[in-house]
């Protein structure tokens, strides 16, 4: 086994996702701990398109498969175990994004080596590696020893920089070629995102909506003040499950990644899965009757109040300001 | 078919959490413990998936407080079979509970055919050492997929499911039975049963108290669980609604929003 850290790479319609990088400057740091090199592995079709984004990377692995183009969890097992045995990395860590949900608890039993899922923190301790996972919606921390003999760590996504993981260049490349996986949901078709009236990507200003609004007509107060701000309303998970928006307004891991000048934030606890999805915003303002709510970490100025309150004389004040 | 749904209690994030004094987990007296809200979605959707295309469903869990209750509203909600599983296992997390469902499906795995289907929530809040879902599928070797938002059957007798990604894309894949999906979300919001038909239920329904044995095996090693700090830069702001709201709009002044 060497010190070499392996980076299970993300992709999407062949394009490296954001959480590669993050993942590739986590494996430098851990790297740079082991004495190791960083390596990148690719399950995909068409893998060697991807390998020219991955300079941070010390080497690639790669297994290229018409089979990994659009991979279920089990497919995804078999090739990275088989890259995993190939590059004898000792730690693997893995973008904890949808495409990875479940890979790495997979992949450790597979290795032998504990896993280690939302991590949001490395740090050597003298001789040890600590990993910080986050639980409870982000409200604990579990500090936890990663083992030097091996192990997995799932990173949660847009928490780590990425630009500490991205660098032009591509690295010598490595093929290796994986058995086919038998026992695997085989994929069928992709669903592409509904576009909808709106694109919420391209608004200025948001107005987001969380569990805290409680009913679907409130929403109305929610549209009212976008209009007014000339934005667009958009939800986090729990709204859109209970189909009050369309899936064209979810904001976070399943849905999109937004970057208004103003996300404002009504009701949202700020799960690390809606967080994801919004903290590079440029002004957010929350309102949340929790004041420890995860939310107000990532937000400029917040309220801890009553939103139901607040939207009101908000609505007011603007209204007066365009009178006036 | 057979659909067998996997609920789990965790502690419910909206009250405050307590952690013990040795530093290494949750005061369990001092948590109050809620059904995990994606195995709630599993539950929705096995039912779902059972009123479309026939079957039985299992609803299992692990004994905890007021458990019998969450079992009760499975029933209520049209849950077929109630199996609570019950034994010492203080402290266990998601490896040691897949160990123990594992122990006891094994135990019935000969009254399951091959077109069984087990359903549980894709993830979890505490689910430091993995997914429930994966593992048990390592434990079984039954194929699994997991961020699933549907479940129906094709007529080749094998699941169809759509999946998440990122983006708002999602794919959708076939999954031959027996299997196991870790459900996102159901395909509509879990149903309400009033209060009355739960109590009905536990009136009507069986809950088959199975004891079960946590068979040893790893676990993660906590070394200390600790709070967040705040990260202490959102500037807060106070006073009457009307004056909030002339805060807000200086800042979006001043953020040159307006």
């Amino acid at each position: 086994m060497t010190h070499d850290i392996l980076v299970l790479v993300d992709h999407q319609k062949n394009a490296v996702m954001e959480s590669t990088f993050e993942a590739l400057g986590v494996a430098r740091t851990i790297a740079g701990l082991t004495h190791g090199r960083t390596i990148a592995g690719i399950a995909a079709s068409g893998a060697e398109s991807m390998v020219s984004a991955l300079g941070a990377a010390d080497a690639a692995f790669v297994a290229d498969d018409q089979n990994l183009a659009v991979a279920a969890p089990d497919a995804l097992v078999g090739a990275a175990t088989g890259i995993a045995a190939r590059c004898q990395a000792s730690h693997v860590i893995i973008p904890g994004t949808n495409a990875f949900v479940g890979v790495g608890a997979k992949l450790a039993r597979r290795l032998q080596v504990p896993f280690i899922n939302f991590c949001r923190a490395v740090r050597g301790e003298g001789d040890a590696i600590i990993a910080t996972s986050q639980l409870f919606g982000g409200k604990v921390l579990a500090d936890i020893e990663v083992p030097p003999t091996g192990a997995v760590l799932s990173i949660c996504p847009g928490v780590f920089p990425p630009d500490a993981g991205r660098k032009e260049g591509t690295p010598p490349v490595e093929r290796v070629t994986v058995e086919r996986v038998e026992r695997t949901a085989q994929f069928l078709r992709l669903i592409e995102s509904e576009t909808g009236d709106v694109d919420i990507t391209k608004q200025d200003v948001l107005i987001a909506v969380g569990r805290g609004i409680d009913t679907e007509d409130n929403i109305g107060m929610a549209e009212e003040l976008a209009a007014l701000l000339g934005g667009a309303v958009c939800g986090s998970r729990p709204v859109i499950d209970q189909g009050w928006l369309p899936l064209s307004r979810q904001v976070g891991k399943s849905g999109m990644a937004v970057r208004p000048r103003l996300y404002l934030a009504l009701g949202i606890s700020g799960a690390p899965e809606h967080v994801e999805g919004m903290r590079q915003a440029g002004y957010i303002l929350s309102v949340n009757r929790d004041p420890n709510a995860p939310i107000f970490d990532v937000s400029h100025a917040g309220v801890c109040g009553d939103m139901f309150d607040v939207l009101p004389a908000l609505i007011a004040a603007l209204k007066a300001r365009k009178g006036g | 078919m057979n659909i067998l749904v996997l609920l789990r209690m965790v502690p419910d994030v909206v009250e405050e959490l307590v952690i013990a004094g040795d530093g290494m987990s949750l005061d369990a007296d001092a948590i109050r413990l809620r059904l995990s809200e994606p195995d709630e979605h599993a539950l929705e959707e096995a039912v779902l998936l059972k009123e479309r295309a026939g079957g039985t469903v299992t609803a299992i869990a692990l004994d905890a407080p007021d458990i019998d209750e969450v079992l009760f509203t499975a029933a209520a909600k049209g849950a077929d079979r109630l199996v609570k599983l019950h034994g010492s296992w203080e402290g266990i997390h998601t490896q040691g509970i897949a160990r123990l469902f594992c122990t006891w499906l094994s135990t019935v795995s000969n009254s399951w055919g091959a077109d069984s289907l087990l359903l549980t929530g894709s993830q979890a809040i505490d689910d430091a050492e993995g997914e429930l879902a994966a593992l048990l599928s390592e434990h079984l070797q039954w194929p699994y997929i997991a961020v699933v938002t549907s479940v129906a059957m094709g007529e080749d007798g094998a699941a169809r499911v759509t999946k998440e990604f990122a983006g708002g894309l999602r794919g959708e894949f076939r999954i031959a039975l027996p299997a196991i999906v870790g459900v996102q979300s159901a395909s509509k919001p879990p149903r309400y049963v009033p209060v009355a038909k739960v109590r009905a239920a536990s009136k009507n329904a069986k809950i088959e108290s199975v004891p079960v044995t946590v068979p040893t095996g790893d676990s993660l090693r906590v070394q200390k669980l600790s709070f967040p700090q705040p990260a202490g830069k959102a500037e807060m702001l106070s006073g009457s609604p009307e004056e909030i709201a002339a805060g807000i709009l200086e800042r979006f002044v001043h953020h040159g929003i307006l």
